[in-house]
């Protein structure tokens, strides 16, 4: 067999607290392209900035053409030939493409030869088919024209390994395929392609080797000629998931939630929400699965009346919510609980009580029309925190001094003290203990059986199938397959949040059961 | 052996207070060596700036003098910065405050006093809260940033004013001079004494203590505190953050204008070209170095006013005034910089213990 170009053996990289990439092995040949499949969180992205040279790894070697080779830095791995295109491009928006190009280059004098440089792009643009235009500044181009000149940058540094972090997640179906061929081109010139994906149909259409990884470790890899779907998403789900479904609830009522083929635009101002159709009744917890990206925040924003819809209806209790203002959905007992605790949910720095009052402070009981009673609002405040067992050192000092874990509990107090008749709660478990994720999931249950309608969005298969009534998968933007909590399927779910549906179709659609 | 800079989550509230103290003191002994440098004893400079400015009656009064504009003018600002609405246009506000002012002195002279100031403060009021809202309505409804056009409407306010001194308004016996006639005598502030210390220090005292009032107390207050510390959490929460752009650069602009009526009320008697020597940019730096609290506005602006008539004082020793405008440059200078100290814990460590190379 050949010599590998990239060997990388028994790499572990810890992180305070967690071990992002546990005895890692890999092997990278010239002329292939490698697919590196998993879900969010397993390690993915940090065994590859260790290869881009972003990270050290705490243990292990790399071996580049049989050299040991340790990265001080991203030079280091680009002086090796290896090069990373990130998920958010690097770019310097006001420039050209070609000055973008130069911009860390040492070679040559202290003059730019403009013309030269542009030859040079032209040339390897139309060799590999990534057509851009050298003069042009990099604020006119697409998205998919920028992923072009970050890829042209990596070859005109002379990268022969193009690590690709989710390089098909900000571009349109045609755009997708053009990079696909552009990517089998390079390879068919000797160059390595790692590409990092969570897409089944990305990884059949596109790889000739898979290497799966989960929490850290690889759990194995595949060659193009045996590819088998279902053990992929064995491998990358876990078989083993041994849950105990909590007692389910038992007083569903009416139908709280309920959009109608809502459509929406993401940040990128592309579809976020296509035509997505859901409802959820009181009493209820849905559990929405599904890898980040396919539209969980655009869907929670538009049940908050932050982001506006560009099609579909909004019904609450049976009325229409369409463009109501974030203020009357909370005054309608809409309670959003974000991922981004710090960021969006409370202001990182202002005290607990300052916080805990976020929504309630126009109340009576805390003021008039223009004052606050701040005594009172301590001692409702003290209440809370008693209540929902938030450990903190003091009332008035800024939350972002908390621990994640009393953050969350924090907010969940806020939002589940105004009794909301829905909740739409994100990735509530993110980073937490597991003390911390027990009492979260306590609250949640809690909600319920007050008669709150829940919509649980998560990552976690196990948090989902402990605590929903229903669960829902989410993939691009829609709602791709529904299942009653007595009759999951975790093969199913695995594949549809792998897009199996959508591509493949026929005999692994869950629609038509 | 290297040091290692860590941001700080919380700063201890002594460190707050001692080191811009700190830092001012550094920055007089850095003024001193350059004082020194010109061959003046930094001792005397300074005794003499001390002196002339606190020493006697008269330098005295001429001290709150200047402090008066600058507490208006800086807690006017403070209201914004504190959302974060950057208004740098506090001397365009304060000149259309003093330009609506005298049109009531000039067009409507027979009215008593008890009427005239109220009215002039009205509409000089008003004036400045407009000039300062259309540049939060253009932030609002074009995204225009508020740096950009508060700092342009300055100079159409200040040559507005300038043309109608030296136009329309200009006083035909006044030999010439760009000033408008004298006002009439219910246009004028009362003063204390024969002092030319008027009522608007009572004004400005007073509104300092209604901001900390507001800014501690009520819902208003809270608003603008979570919408200047995470626009985000604000938005999430549905707070109206483009309503209170507008109410923010409203009042804030309202103060500012008040400013230029007391001080064409109280000091001038009239209108005349340059009527503020910048008390609107200094007021900028009077507010951030007093951290946008009202009571420490009132405190640096008397500084700030020792500095400006000190300076004045000590061109009788041969020292251009202009070294006071170098003290202030430097006190800035220091306070900002020793932010590094604030901000930010610094330790030494031994060897390498980096973990990411980005």
């Amino acid at each position: 067999m050949k010599e590998p170009l990239i060997r990388m053996t028994n790499i572990v990289k810890r992180f305070p607290g967690v071990v992002a990439n546990d005895r890692v092995n890999l092997e990278v040949y010239r002329g292939e392209i490698h697919a590196i499949l998993g879900e969010n969180g397993s390690g993915k992205s940090t065994l590859m900035s260790i290869l881009a040279g972003l990270y050290k790894p705490t243990e292990g070697t790399m071996e580049v053409s049989g050299v040991e080779r340790k990265f001080r830095s991203p030079r280091d791995a680009i002086a090796c030939g290896i090069g990373m295109v990130h998920q958010h491009f690097k770019l310097v928006e006001p420039f050209t493409v070609a000055e973008n190009l130069m911009l860390g280059q040492r070679r040559g004098g202290m003059l730019v030869e403009q013309g030269k440089v542009a030859a040079e792009i032209r040339e390897l643009a139309d060799r590999y088919g990534l057509a851009v235009d050298p003069d042009a500044c990099i604020w006119q181009l697409s998205v998919g024209e920028k992923q072009r000149v970050e890829i042209l940058r990596l070859l005109y540094q002379g990268s022969r390994v193009l690590i690709l972090d989710e390089p098909t997640a900000v571009l349109t179906p045609q755009e997708t395929s053009e990079l696909f061929q552009n990517l089998r081109r390079m390879a068919d010139d000797g160059c390595a392609i790692l590409f990092i994906t969570h897409k089944l149909n990305e990884v059949e259409s596109l790889s000739d080797r898979v290497t799966v990884l989960r929490s850290g470790k690889v759990v194995g890899t595949q060659v193009r000629a045996s590819l088998d779907r279902k053990a992929l998403v064995n491998m990358m789900v876990g078989k083993e998931l041994q849950v105990q479904p909590v007692r389910k609830s038992t007083r569903i009522g009416e139908v709280v939630l309920e959009l109608k083929a809502a459509s929406a635009l993401n940040d990128m101002g592309r579809k976020g929400l296509d035509e997505l159709s859901l409802s959820i009744r009181s009493g209820e917890i849905y559990g929405l699965a599904g890898v980040a990206g396919n539209g969980q925040r655009d869907l929670a924003e538009v049940i908050a009346g932050l982001r506006p819809m560009t099609g579909g209806d909004y019904l609450l209790d049976g009325e229409s919510a369409n463009g109501l203002p974030p203020r009357t959905l909370i005054e309608k007992g809409v309670s959003y609980v974000p991922e981004d605790r710090l960021g969006m949910g409370l202001v990182p720095d202002l005290n607990a009580v300052e916080n805990l009052m976020l929504k309630d402070y126009k109340k009576a009981e805390f003021g008039g029309r223009w004052l606050l009673d701040y005594q009172k609002l301590s001692d409702w405040a003290t209440g809370l925190v008693q209540e929902y067992d938030v450990k903190l050192s003091s009332l008035l000092q800024p939350v972002k001094l908390m621990s994640g874990g009393n953050l969350q509990k924090l907010l969940l107090a806020r939002e589940i003290t105004r009794q909301p008749k829905l909740m739409v709660v994100l990735y509530p478990v993110r980073g937490l203990d597991i003390g911390a994720i027990e009492a979260v999931h306590r609250l949640l249950i809690g909600l319920r059986e007050s008669g709150a309608a829940i919509l649980l969005v998560s990552e976690e298969l196990e948090e989902i199938v402990k605590l929903s009534d229903r669960v829902g998968v989410l993939f691009g933007g829609k709602i791709v397959g529904e299942f009653p909590a007595d009759a999951l399927d975790l093969e199913q779910i695995g594949l549809l949040m792998a897009g199996a549906d959508v591509q493949a179709g026929g005999e692994d659609s869950a629609l038509s059961r | 052996m290297l040091f290692r800079v860590e941001k700080r989550m919380t700063t201890p509230p002594s460190l707050m207070v001692l080191v811009p103290v700190a830092a001012a003191c550094a920055a007089m002994v850095f003024c001193a060596l350059f004082l020194l440098l010109t061959d003046r004893s930094p001792v005397a400079v300074y005794g003499a700036m001390f002196e002339g400015a606190l020493g006697s009656e008269y330098g005295f009064s001429e001290t709150i003098v200047k402090a008066i504009p600058l507490v208006l003018c800086g807690l006017g600002i403070s209201v914004a910065f504190r959302m974060q609405v950057w208004n740098i246009g506090a001397e365009g506000q304060f000149y259309m405050g003093a330009f609506a002012a005298t049109w009531v002195a000039l067009n409507f002279p027979s009215l008593p006093a008890v009427v005239m100031l109220p009215f002039m403060m009205a509409m000089g009021v008003l004036a400045g809260a407009l000039w300062g809202v259309l540049a939060a309505w253009l932030r609002n409804r074009f995204s225009v940033s508020e740096l950009i056009s508060t700092l342009m409407m300055n100079y159409i306010a200040i040559l507005w004013v300038s043309y109608l001194v030296y136009g329309p308004w200009r006083d035909p016996k006044g030999l010439n001079f760009p000033l408008t006639a004298p006002f009439p005598e219910a246009a004028i502030l009362p003063s204390v004494g024969d002092s030319r210390v008027h009522a608007g220090l009572l004004l400005a005292l007073v509104v300092a203590l209604l901001l900390q009032f507001v800014f501690r107390k009520s819902r208003w207050g809270y608003e603008i505190r979570v919408i200047g510390s995470s626009p985000s959490a604000a938005r999430y929460a549905g707070l109206d953050i483009q309503g209170n752009a507008l109410l923010v650069m409203c009042v804030s602009g309202a103060l500012c204008g008040l400013a230029g009526m007391v001080e064409v009320s109280g000091i001038v008697g009239k209108l005349q070209a340059g009527i503020s020597p910048g008390y609107g940019y200094t007021a900028i730096i009077v507010a951030w170095l007093a951290r946008l609290h009202p009571i420490a506005i009132v405190l640096v602006s008397f500084l700030f006013a020792i500095i400006q008539v000190g300076g004045f004082m000590v061109q009788t020793l041969g020292v251009p005034a202009a070294v006071a405008t170098m003290i202030q440059g430097a006190i800035l200078f220091f306070v900002i910089g020793a932010d590094i100290v604030t901000q930010y814990r610094i330790y030494r460590v031994s060897g390498d213990g980096s973990e990411v190379n980005d």
